[in-house]
């Protein structure tokens, strides 16, 4: 295997395996914040403003983990960095 | 397909290549300009008034109360700064409902810019309400050695309020791109009300925790033990 087809299966597995393994932790973190907000809620419905906003704050935080893997899954497929290096490096 | 809107560049202004983002940002800009500008025109302090002077301090009064509520603070000093985060950031989001309008939120350069807002935002409003000494004391506060981690968190919570807008943005618009190519006719449209939903969300949210970077930076010492914030 030449340098650039390692790169693009190397950057076209990890890219999934990021999505893969870097979503598993923000799900259950979220499935356990809805749950305890809703069991909060199901108890204190006067309470439902409050419990609902800090929810949201609190799912874009813990969201932020995942977007994070996206964001760098997205790098390695559409705009790699060691992409134009192995072509230019390849060339010679 | 393109990750990001800063490589569509449309014309040169002079030196200076004006790109999709560039653009869609003036056009924001312009929308809540003259939209402000024609409801103030003939605003009016008597009992009939009109329907958008009604929709606009219904806009106001919502975020002074929000502000209030999070930060427990007079929010007469902060609506300037975080309404129009808050305005900015929504209507460039829900714009993108009209075809071939790409959000400039889904640009990292964009997000960057208001994050860096945020990042100095906070040591002004610090200092005017605390001073140079207990806002610079608050760095070192359970001991000394926490001073770096303090210092990374600061740089670090800049980064993800950044991140975390571009991220949800710039993932709308793929999701949307990508689904054209594999189911054309009927999915697109409901993630791009999923996208719509998730862009008023990352609205407020990014106001949210700029008023509470801010809040706890600038919290007087007599309400310290009322409310203890996130991160």
């Amino acid at each position: 295997m030449d340098m650039v087809t390692l790169v693009a299966v190397s950057s076209i597995v990890v890219s999934g395996l990021t999505l893969a393994i870097g979503s598993i932790g923000p799900a259950l973190g979220e499935a356990r914040a809805v749950a305890q907000a809703i069991s909060a809620i199901a108890q204190q419905p006067d309470e439902a403003n409050t419990i609902t906003r800090t929810l949201f704050v609190g799912l874009a935080m813990i969201e932020s983990t995942a977007i994070y893997c996206f964001v760098i899954a997205m790098i390695l497929i559409f705009a790699n960095p060691f992409w134009n290096y192995a072509i230019t490096h390849a060339g010679k | 397909m393109t990750i990001s809107p800063d490589s569509v560049i449309y014309f040169y202004l002079g030196p200076f290549p004006v790109n999709a983002t560039l653009l869609f940002t003036w056009i924001v800009m312009g929308v809540l300009v003259l939209s402000s500008w024609l409801v103030t025109r003939t605003i009016s302090s008597d009992l009939p008034i009109s329907p958008w002077q009604n929709f606009l301090e219904i806009t106001v009064s919502a975020i002074q109360r929000q502000i209030k509520e999070v930060s427990n603070q007079e929010a007469r000093h902060y609506i300037p700064f975080i309404g129009t985060l808050f305005l900015f950031v929504l209507t460039s989001n829900v714009l993108s409902v009209f075809p071939g309008f790409s959000p400039p939120t889904g640009s990292f350069s964009t997000t960057v810019a208001l994050a860096i807002c945020v990042f100095i935002a906070v040591p002004i409003f610090g200092v005017a309400s605390k001073g140079w000494s207990a806002y610079l004391q608050a760095y070192i506060k359970p001991t000394f050695i926490m001073l770096p981690f303090n210092i990374i968190g600061e740089i670090s919570r800049t980064l993800a309020l950044a991140v975390r807008l571009y991220g949800n943005m710039m993932s709308g618009t793929v999701i949307v791109a990508i689904l054209l190519g594999v189911v054309p006719l009927f999915f697109p449209v409901v993630m791009h009300v999923l996208g719509l939903l998730t862009g008023v969300i990352q609205a407020y949210i990014f106001s949210i925790l700029a008023i509470v970077y801010i809040a706890s930076a600038s919290k007087s010492a007599q309400r310290n033990n009322r409310q203890s914030t996130t991160e």
